[in-house]
């Protein structure tokens, strides 16, 4: 089984639309959408959704005001500022204990608290490991961690041989729990100079852990200059290049039909270019 | 007043709307609170003037008086120790430096010590330390719905949503706004690329009744102006009027 995460550092370059495409190109894989605070896979391979579980995160000090003697202790020991006239403050809580074993009259409650869900469903390209992180809640890549177990799993049973792991923008923890493990990285990148500095940073990640990069241009066609710098860093760091995909509407216009592109108008200059991009990946990593 | 331009998606134009917006109006200070991917420099060109770690206490343990009896790593709720045998790790990059394997330690063989961290949180609270206390203040957030946004947007007095009109910014915009709602912070809305994608954005707005404050519209030459760094208000001047007309709208809001 071979997985591959498919990422960029800047938002926006286009990597769901990358990975939507690769889906239905490819034969039956499995689907990872690892951008839990974000997620947009689900809006053009509209899942089927055939599981849900309820992801638990850090729990939460809550202080009992019918045992609570306002000693203050609690609000002094709290590093998170969470603590404020004998209440704790739910989105300032990271769930560290330290207010709940030093209460002198055990008045601080330590609930469960339901950080999102995940689920496990079908699509017209393959069976997808998704979930939604509750607006606000804190994002330590455990929920990604749970998305790419379940996938894994989903892989295991159906005997499949490719997951696909859309990832998440940034560098932080969520993109490593995306890239543990996994055989290859993609890093979608527009050649802006923004879009330049993210994909250096994100390089820099891939070395620390190991992981072997390649890269995807998309739109171009923006910035003649930039895109050949992007070329040349590339050769001079021997990353391969797997597609240069051209500025095309039809990306837009697919996304509104809650479809892929290359299903969309898979004719179009941009699908075009991701079919040969999708080649290059396979024999990259000898699929 | 703190302004946060924010989105839910990345790469709809926040750190394009919150730079031309600090640039028209001529804002006191400008804080890039995206610290995975800060790209404001790269537009706003600034002299590189202090450096400073981002610092947080994490746990040392002295095996000299460690019986390894395990409470602490019992304790810690992040996993961040590890007592096996005779041997006490930790790891820092999981600790939150709470303090509590400390209070916990029977034998008092716990100090804390400052170390530079990998996480987002935290290295947001630090920038945000530095905000002056007059003036207009741009805060150009990390895209997403969790903590980042929430940490950013958490003491602000207003929030700028930047989106784009697809299904993809419908979507994100709605789990951001989820975040600020819960922030009791009134937003507005600034539809970028406007002209491409689908009615979404709009009718969500309308429904939600969060103004649109401005439409910036799909043009290659802002395009092209971002993919060279340059803010493009620089060249497009007659945008710098709408900046300002924009912020004034917002002054509004806020009182």
């Amino acid at each position: 089984m071979k997985q591959v995460t498919i990422l960029s550092g800047k938002g926006g370059t286009g990597k769901t639309s990358v990975a939507g495409s690769f889906a239905a190109l490819a034969d039956q894989p499995i689907l990872a959408d690892c951008d839990v605070d974000a997620s947009n896979l689900h809006l053009i391979l509209n899942p089927d959704v055939k599981e849900t579980m309820a992801f638990k995160g850090l729990n939460l000090a809550e202080i009992d005001p019918e045992k609570c003697t306002k000693c203050g202790l609690c609000e002094k020991l709290c590093r998170f500022n969470a603590i404020h006239d004998y209440e704790v403050d739910p989105i300032h809580c990271e769930g560290c204990k330290v207010c709940v074993v030093n209460c002198p009259v055990e008045a601080i409650n330590f609930n469960d608290r339901v950080c999102g869900h995940a689920y496990l469903s079908e699509t017209k390209y393959g069976l997808m490991s998704h979930a939604r992180l509750i607006p606000g809640m804190e994002n330590s890549g455990k929920l990604v961690s749970l998305v790419r177990q379940n996938a894994v799993k989903l892989a295991e049973e159906a005997g499949r041989e490719l997951i696909l792991v859309d990832g998440p923008p940034g560098i932080g923890c969520p993109v490593i729990a995306s890239l543990s493990n996994v055989d290859a990285a993609v890093a979608v990148v527009e050649p802006t100079l923004s879009g330049i500095h993210d994909l250096k940073r994100l390089l820099q990640l891939l070395e620390h852990f190991e992981i072997i990069p390649s890269v995807i241009v998309n739109k171009y066609d923006l910035n003649s200059n930039n895109t050949a710098s992007i070329r040349v860093f590339c050769e001079e760091n021997e990353i391969p290049i797997l597609g240069m995909i051209p500025f095309d509407e039809n990306v837009t216009k697919a996304m509104v039909q809650a479809e892929p592109v290359v299903v969309y108008s898979p004719d179009s200059p941009a699908s075009l270019a991701l079919k040969e991009a999708w080649i290059k990946f396979s024999s990259f990593l000898d699929l | 007043m703190k302004i946060v331009v924010a989105s839910g998606k990345g790469g709809t134009g926040k750190t394009s709307v919150a730079v031309n917006l600090a640039l028209s109006v001529e804002a006191e200070q400008y804080l890039d609170c995206d610290v995975e991917e800060p790209n404001a420099h790269i537009f706003l060109k600034p002299g590189h003037k202090r450096q400073q770690p981002v610092e947080l206490l994490v746990p040392i343990i002295d095996e000299k008086k460690c019986t390894y009896c395990r409470k602490c790593a019992e304790f810690c709720q992040y996993n961040a120790l590890f007592v096996v045998g005779e041997t006490a790790m930790v790891f820092n990059e999981l600790c939150h430096s709470c303090g509590g394997c400390k209070l916990v330690c029977p034998e008092g063989a716990i100090t804390e010590e400052p170390r530079q961290i990998a996480m987002a949180v935290p290295v947001i609270a630090a920038v945000k330390e530095q905000a002056v206390d007059e003036g207009l203040i741009i805060l150009d957030a990390a895209p997403g719905s969790a903590c980042p946004l929430v940490e950013t947007v958490h003491g602000t007095d207003f929030c700028l949503m930047v989106t784009e009109p697809t299904p993809f910014g419908l979507h994100d915009l709605e789990v951001a706004t989820e975040v600020v709602e819960q922030l009791s912070v009134p937003m507005g809305v600034v539809v970028n690329f406007a002209g491409i994608g689908d009615r979404g954005v709009y009718e969500f707005c309308e429904r939600k009744g969060i103004p649109i404050l401005m439409e910036i519209p799909y043009d290659r030459r802002i395009a092209e102006l971002y993919s060279r760094g340059v803010p493009f208000t620089a060249e497009m001047t007659e945008w710098r009027a709408r900046f300002t007309e924009l912020l004034a709208t917002v002054e509004t809001m806020v009182k």
